[in-house]
C-alpha cells in the first residue's frame, strides 16, 4: 500500500534519513522503532508532505507522493498523529475532531457563507461522528471543553480520535502512548487493535516495546536514518545487529 | 411550565442562539430610528455600520486566517474611489457599479494575495502597509481622475427609481441592513466546515494542512472575501456622502480598523461589532480622545494586546470557558 524507496533527507549534509527502502502492506500494523534520533519523526513528516526528501521516491496505492503538499496527502487519505500534540488548543474537544473530517463538509466559501439546508443537514451528521468517535476514545462528555484545558493522556486521545474519524486508508501515528501511564496505554493499543480489526493500515513509530510486539504485524529498525532490520516482532527481537543499535545506544547514555 | 418542558425551550434556544441574537438585534436596529431621530447621531451610528463591514471581513483574516494587513483602509479607498469614478465620469446606475467594482477589487486583492501571502509577519504587515501607501498616493497625485488632494464630489446617492437614499434616516436602513448581511455570512462561515478548518490554520498550519487545509489556498481567499467587504463598504461610504477624499483613506485609518478588530477580538464576529462601534463613538465621547486620537488608539492597541492577546471580546470569552470547564473538570472530579 505505502512503499519507500531510497527515502533520504539531508540537514544541512547530515542525513537524517539515509535510502530507507520498505513496505506497509495493507490492513496490517508496521512498527517503526529505533533510537531516540534515528529519524522516525523525519520519516513520517516525509511521507505526509510536512517536510520533502531530498531523494528517493514515496509510493502510496500505486502513485507517486513523492513531495505532494500536506493537505493533498492528506485528500489522498493517510492520517497522522504529531509526537508533540498539535491540537488546536482554543477550540473545543468536538471542533477539533470535526477538523478531522473537514473535507466532508464542502471546501466552498461562498456555500459555507450561504448556509444551505443541506450543508447544515451535513453539519449534524458530521457533528454526529465525531461524537461517536470521542465515544470510542471515551472522551464524549468532555466534548464542548476548550482542548487546553485537557490532561495530557486526553490529548493524545483527542488528537488520535482527530486522525481517525475520517477513516483514513492508512494511519502514521508518531508515538501514541509516550507519557501516558500504564492503563492508558492498555486503553490506546485495545484502540489500534480495533482500529486494525476494522481494516486500517497503521505505521506505528513507538518505544513502548512492549506494545509494539504485542500489536506489530512487521517491524522496522531505523539507526542513524538507515533501516538496519526489517521482519516480524521476533525475528526483529533476535537480531544480532538491532540488539547492537540498542545496546550501543544504552552504553553511550550509561 | 415542568421542568423537562423549561429544559426543552432552553435547549432549543441554545441550539438556535445565533439566529436569536441576529433576529433581536436586527430588531433593536429597526426599531432604533423611532426612538432617536437627531441626524448628528444617526450620522455616528451610520458610520459604526460601514467601519463593522470593513472590520467583518479584516477580522476574518487576521482572527481566522491568523494574518495581518495595514493595508485594508486600500481596499476600503478602491470600493470608494470605483464607485465615484464609474458612477459620475462613467455614468453607470450605482447598484452594478458597486459590483462591478467589487469583482474588479477582488482581483486586485487575488492578484496581490498570491505573492504578497507567502510572507508572514512584519514583512506582511510591511507589504500591505505598503500597498496602503501606494494607493494613497495615486489618490493625492492622479488628480485628472480623483480629484487630487480636495477629494472627488457630486457623487449620487442609492435608490431605487425615484426613492432616494438620501436622508439619516434612510440611509441607517440600507447601511445597517447590509452590516448585518455581511454579518450573517460571516457568523455563516465561521460555523461551516470551511471555518473550522481556518480557525485551524490560524492555531497551527501544519496540523491545518496535515487534516486537508489548503492552507496558502485558504489565506489568499480570505483576503480576496476581505477585500470584498472593504470594497462594498467603501462604495456605500462614497453613495453615502456623495464626496470622498483621500483623507479617509490613509494608513492611519488601516490602523485604526486593525485596533477594532483587536478590541473586538481575533475572530469574534461579534467582537467585530463592538471594536467597530467603540473605536468610532470614543472621540465622541471624550474630547481629550478626539485631540489625540491616534495616541489613545495605540495605547488601547498596547494595553489590549499585553493583557488580552486574543482581544477583548474573544479574550474574556476564552477566560470564561475555560473556568467553566475547570469547574465541571472539578465536579466530575469529586
Ligand atoms: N529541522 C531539522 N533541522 C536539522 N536537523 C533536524 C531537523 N529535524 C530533525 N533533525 C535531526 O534529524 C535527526 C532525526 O530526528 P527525528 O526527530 O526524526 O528522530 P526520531 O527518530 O523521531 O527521534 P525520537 O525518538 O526522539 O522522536 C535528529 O538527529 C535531529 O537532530
Ligand atoms: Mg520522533
Amino acid at each position: 500500500m505505502l512503499r519507500l524507496d531510497g527515502v533520504s533527507r539531508l540537514f544541512g549534509g547530515l542525513p537524517a534519513l539515509d535510502r530507507v527502502c520498505f513496505d506497509v502492506a495493507r490492513g496490517r500494523v508496521t512498527a517503526l522503532i529505533g533510537p531516540n534520533g534515528a529519524g522516525k519523526s523525519t520519516l513520517i513528516n516525509c511521507i505526509t508532505g510536512v517536510d520533502t526528501p531530498t531523494g528517493g521516491t514515496v509510493t502510496f496505492q500505486e502513485r507517486d507522493i513523492t513531495g505532494l503538499a500536506a493537505h493533498r496527502v492528506s485528500r489522498l487519505g493517510i492520517a497522522r498523529t504529531f509526537q508533540n500534540l498539535r491540537l488546536f488548543p482554543r477550540l473545543s474537544v468536538l471542533d477539533n475532531v470535526l477538523c478531522g473530517l473537514s473535507g466532508e463538509g464542502g471546501r466552498s466559501m461562498v456555500m459555507a457563507m450561504l448556509r444551505l439546508p443541506y450543508l447544515r443537514h451535513r453539519e449534524r451528521l458530521l457533528k454526529l461522528r465525531a461524537l461517536e468517535a470521542l465515544d470510542r476514545f471515551g472522551l464524549a462528555d468532555k466534548a464542548s471543553w476548550p482542548a487546553s484545558i485537557l490532561a495530557y493522556g486526553d490529548k493524545k486521545r483527542v488528537e488520535l480520535a482527530r486522525a481517525t474519524v475520517g477513516r483514513p486508508d492508512l494511519l502514521l501515528l508518531d508515538e501514541p502512548v509516550a507519557g501516558l501511564n500504564s492503563d492508558e496505554t492498555a486503553a490506546v493499543g485495545e484502540q489500534l487493535r480495533r482500529l486494525r480489526a476494522g481494516g486500517h493500515t497503521i505505521l506505528l513509530v513507538e518505544h513502548d516495546m512492549e506494545l509494539v510486539m504485542d500489536i506489530a504485524d512487521q517491524v522496522v529498525v531505523l539507526d542513524s536514518g538507515r533501516c538496519i532490520a526489517v521482519g516480524s516482532p521476533d525475528e526483529v527481537r533476535r537480531n544480532p545487529v538491532v540488539l547492537e543499535a540498542y545496546l550501543g545506544q544504552m552504553e553511550a547514555t550509561a | 411550565m415542568s421542568p423537562i418542558r423549561r429544559d426543552k425551550v432552553l435547549y432549543f434556544l441554545f441550539l438556535h442562539r445565533t439566529g436569536l441574537f441576529v433576529g433581536l438585534l436586527t430588531a433593536a436596529l429597526m426599531l432604533f430610528p423611532l426612538i432617536e431621530d437627531n441626524p448628528y447621531t444617526l450620522g455616528l451610528t451610520n458610520l459604526i455600520a460601514i467601519n463593522t463591514i470593513v472590520v467583518l471581513g479584516l477580522n476574518l483574516f487576521i482572527g481566522y486566517a491568523g494574518q495581518i494587513s495595514l493595508g485594508h483602509a486600500a481596499f476600503f479607498a478602491l470600493g470608494a474611489y470605483g464607485s465615484a469614478v464609474t458612477t459620475v465620469a462613467g455614468g453607470m446606475s450605482p447598484w452594478p457599479a458597486m459590483l462591478l467594482v467589487a469583482v474588479l477589487v477582488g482581483l486586485i486583492a487575488l492578484v496581490i494575495g498570491i505573492p504578497v501571502l507567502r510572507l508572514t509577519g512584519h514583512y506582511l504587515a510591511m507589504a500591505t502597509l505598503g500597498f496602503n501607501f501606494v494607493i494613497h498616493t495615486v489618490l493625492l497625485e492622479w488628480d485628472e481622475v480623483t480629484g487630487g488632494p480636495s477629494g472627488f464630489s457630486g457623487i449620487p446617492p442609492l435608490g431605487w427609481g425615484d426613492f432616494l437614499f438620501d436622508s439619516e434616516v434612510r440611509l441607517h436602513y440600507l447601511l445597517w441592513g447590509s452590516a448585518m448581511l455581511c454579518l450573517l455570512l460571516s457568523l455563516n462561515l465561521v460555523r461551516s466546515g470551511v471555518g473550522r478548518g481556518l480557525a485551524g490554520l490560524a492555531g497551527d498550519e501544519t496540523a491545518a494542512a496535515s487534516l486537508g487545509v489548503d492552507t496558502k489556498r485558504a489565506k489568499v481567499k480570505v483576503f480576496v472575501l476581505s477585500a470584498v467587504f472593504a470594497s462594498l463598504a467603501g462604495s456605500l461610504f462614497a453613495h453615502c456622502y456623495g464626496f470622498v477624499s483621500p483623507d479617509s483613506f490613509g494608513i492611519f485609518t488601516s490602523a485604526d480598523l486593525v485596533i477594532m478588530v483587536v478590541v473586538g477580538g481575533m475572530g469574534s464576529i461579534w467582537g467585530s461589532l463592538l471594536g467597530a462601534g467603540l473605536i468610532t463613538l470614543l472621540p465622541e465621547w471624550v474630547d481629550v480622545f478626539a485631540t489625540y486620537k491616534d495616541f489613545v488608539h495605540g495605547g488601547i492597541l498596547v494595553l489590549v494586546l499585553m493583557f488580552l492577546p486574543q482581544g477583548l471580546v474573544t479574550g474574556i470569552v476564552d477566560l470564561v470557558r475555560v473556568k467553566i470547564a475547570l469547574r465541571r473538570r472539578k465536579h466530575a472530579a469529586a
